[in-house]
């Protein structure tokens, strides 16, 4: 009688695997495979002109490594730089893309607003559309003699030549309040860059890329937003009002509330998708202003045939974004006590 | 046992020509004899006997339309020939394209193969060494073929070359009150008209902020950014100091001004749009207007003489046999019709490109009389740097340049982190 049990478990068991055979293989081959590879590769000095488990690719142990952190070197500051031009990135973009698609989504959810359905497609219009055909619009918009200036022209302000200024906005904005110096003790150098350089802010053409980057991913996190809000129980509301709260203080002790683990799926897509920022900078051309780690890496790779410090750079990032995730997992915690 | 394996071989090779045969057949109509077709570019030596049936991928990085439709036009024509097939895939990113098919182990046959990475292909054991096979091979320029040849190895034949000369607007150069007897030949006459054409919109010289063309400048000061046996980096120089101090000088003027500080992307659109009197580029300038800026009125130049006398710089290319290709003995041959003297003038009427060959010099100045100026540069050209790596440095060389105009950027720390970043990089070889 066990026996065939046992024997009728191990079959379901079998059945079971078969199952999901399809999408294991599909996986294994494309995903980790792929990730082991890369990881082989990133301690390889593999020139990407012959097969990578071939006879001409020399393991380097963690020479890339060393290349990308610790040796005084190009590779390292364009690193630094890129980290930094993404850091500020994140920055800019990740709060307030938050704020704005929470924003949004409670005007659409507003029962009282007329073509609310209008609304909500157009604020959504911006996430479903081309990456690159958004881009390159954009990069006509931002030309030095581009709409964006001819209309700070109407207000008589002299726009910059957006998207070839590489001056950090924080360096700006000093200048224009008197310091034009880099103060003595900025001059410390971390990763080959000094602290002034760390702390330039993100350079005027990549400010451009903040405002696109905000403007199409806003729209798919008020969707997220959206949705929780019409999971919100209206009976809270209604209590809330008889106990005399105002609008702000319902939104305040309801909404947000209610949102908590909403608002922290939003906040880790935007952060690790923030730190992937890819297509807006290929398209802008390889600019020192605008370089991330993820365009570096395709850098390194395709246009240097350094694959090993390209896929150093990958698993650095990777790295990176667990780090951070768990840092903001660690401030937010999904539930309250 | 020996008239066994004879046999055999024979029944192969019987069965081997049918086969290439019917695929002649399938391929270009009526076979044409397959043995002698390459007979008429003078049977150069290697390409042996059966090459006939075969497909040729060619990955071509294409400057537009006209170098796209000449290829496959020069494809077609020695496919009819031979009773092969080629067929050409220009490709978006030649540089990306050419390491994933390689890296993939299934390269084209044949590529474009600039000579900044030439080197690093080399070494990548991806080229076949088929310079020498080619018909005349040595016809071609000097410098160009010391481009390609690495460890005493002539891996492959130039394709054509272009040089570096001043355009000028003759229509803006007029309104300036500007004469012919005018035209720059030293720094200072340089400096002289540029400042005379620059007003009411137009600045006199607009010139892309690369080495490619800074460069030109560093050179006729004397300088060089790696020793003439490519062992040492010199960047760090007073003959490049010079070079780039007389660059920053016309920039903080004014009188020189990036593509991008004028809204254009480069020098031929802004020389087009009548926003530069002056533009350095190369040959491929004038196709470019052509195509554009048809109305445009424009003479050509040597570019004028610095400290230590002319100087220019050449780009070139090479037709890169796949050492991979399973069919190189075509790919020579195919290889062999394209750099006929014939063929390379086709390609210069096409698009603008100069023979490789010295053979067709004469016959090109002849037909192109306005273009005189980039062949002349020939004589005193020098082509880029080529070790692998060098592209990184470059382009962050590159990116200090627009900070010239402001002061942001200071030329003799410029150069001396090109000289560190140059000697890290090499060091890696």
């Amino acid at each position: 009688m066990s026996r065939t049990r046992s024997q009728e478990d191990r079959r379901q068991a079998l059945a079971g695997w078969l199952f999901v055979s399809p999408a294991l293989l599909g996986l294994i081959v494309f995903l980790v495979v792929p990730i082991v590879l890369a990881l082989y590769v990133s301690f390889t000095n593999w020139d990407g002109l012959s097969n990578p488990l071939g006879g001409d690719v020399k393991w380097v142990g963690l020479h890339n490594y060393q290349q990308l952190l610790t040796h005084d070197g190009l590779t390292r500051t364009t690193f630094a730089g890129a980290l930094r031009n993404n850091f500020w990135f994140v920055l800019f973009v990740v709060p307030t893309q938050t704020a704005l698609a929470l924003w949004l989504a409670v005007l659409v959810n507003n029962k009282y607003l007329r073509g609310r359905g209008f609304f909500r497609t157009a604020f959504y219009f911006p996430s479903i559309t081309s990456s690159i055909a958004i881009t390159l619009v954009f990069l006509f918009l931002f030309q030095g003699g581009g709409a964006v200036n001819g209309i700070l022209n109407w207000f008589g302000v002299k726009g910059p030549n957006w998207l070839a200024d590489p001056r950090g906005v924080v360096h700006v904005w000093l200048s224009g309040v008197g310091v034009t110096k880099p103060p003595g003790w900025t001059q410390h150098s971390v990763m080959g860059q000094s602290l002034w350089d760390w702390f330039s802010g993100p350079s005027i053409a990549m400010m451009v890329i903040i405002i696109l980057v905000i403007w199409t991913t806003a729209g798919t996190f008020m969707l997220m937003f959206l949705a929780a809000l019409q999971n919100v129980n209206e009976d809270l509301y209604e209590a809330g009002e008889l106990d005399g709260a105002g609008s702000w203080q319902r939104f305040r002790y309801i909404t947000l509330p209610s949102l908590r683990p909403t608002l922290l799926l939003v906040l880790t897509l935007g952060l690790i998708g923030t730190w992937q920022v890819f297509d807006q900078i290929y398209l802008t051309g390889n600019n020192p202003a605008t370089r991330t780690p993820a365009y570096m890496s395709f850098d390194q790779s395709f246009q240097n045939n350094h694959f090993g410090i390209g896929s150093a750079i990958a698993f650095l990032l990777f790295a990176l974004i667990m780090g951070l995730t768990l840092l903001q997992r660690r401030l937010i915690p999904e539930e309250i006590d | 046992m020996k008239s066994v394996r004879v046999q055999r071989i024979i029944g192969v090779a019987g069965a081997a020509a049918v086969l290439v045969t019917a695929a002649a057949c399938g391929s270009s109509g009526p076979s044409k004899s397959s043995g002698s077709s390459s007979g008429g570019t003078g049977g150069s030596g290697g390409t042996g006997g059966a090459t006939s049936g075969v497909t040729l991928q060619v990955l071509i990085g294409s400057s537009g339309d006209a170098e796209t439709n000449a290829v496959v036009a020069a494809g077609n024509a020695w496919a009819a020939k031979t009773g092969n097939k080629v067929v050409v895939t220009p490709a978006k990113d030649l540089t990306q394209q050419l390491t994933q098919s390689l890296a993939g182990g299934t390269p084209p046959d044949i590529f474009y193969v600039d000579a900044s990475k030439f080197q690093g292909l080399v070494k990548g054991n991806a080229l076949a060494d088929v310079g020498e096979k080619i018909t005349d091979s040595s016809d071609m320029y000097p410098n160009l073929q010391k481009a390609f040849t690495q460890s005493g190895k002539y891996y492959c034949v130039p394709k054509d070359f272009s040089t570096l000369a001043l355009e000028i607007n003759t229509g803006l150069w007029a309104k300036a009150g500007l004469k012919d007897s005018d035209v720059p030949t030293t720094w200072d006459q340089l400096e002289t008209v540029a400042k005379k054409l620059t007003g009411n919109g137009v600045t006199g010289l607009v010139m892309s902020d690369t080495l490619d063309r800074i460069g030109a400048f560093m050179r006729q000061a004397g300088g060089s950014v790696v020793s003439a046996d490519g062992k040492t980096v010199t960047a760090d120089s007073p003959q490049n100091l010079a070079g780039l101090q007389y660059v920053q000088k016309l920039a903080k003027e004014g009188v020189l001004k990036f593509p991008k500080q004028v809204d254009t992307g480069w020098g031929g659109e802004a020389l087009g749009k009548g926003k530069a009197a002056m533009t350095i580029e190369g040959n491929w300038i004038v196709g470019g207007l052509q195509k554009d800026y048809p109305n445009v009125h424009y003479k050509v130049v040597p570019l004028p003489a610095g400290p230590a006398g002319n100087a220019t710089l050449s780009f070139t290319n090479c037709w890169g046999v796949a050492q991979k290709s399973a069919h190189q003995a075509a790919a020579v041959d195919f290889v062999d019709y394209l750099t006929t003297v014939d063929q390379q003038m086709s390609f210069a009427k096409a698009f603008g490109v100069m023979p490789s060959r010295q053979a067709a010099k004469t016959q090109f100045t002849t037909e192109f009389p306005d273009q005189a100026a980039f062949v002349t540069g020939a004589d005193n050209a020098f082509g880029p740097v080529g070790f692998p790596g060098f592209d990184a440095v470059q382009k962050d060389f590159d990116s200090k340049i627009q900070g010239l105009s402001d002061g942001s950027s200071d030329p003799k720390s410029m150069l001396s982190s090109l000289q560190k970043n140059a000697t890290d990089a090499l060091s890696n070889n």
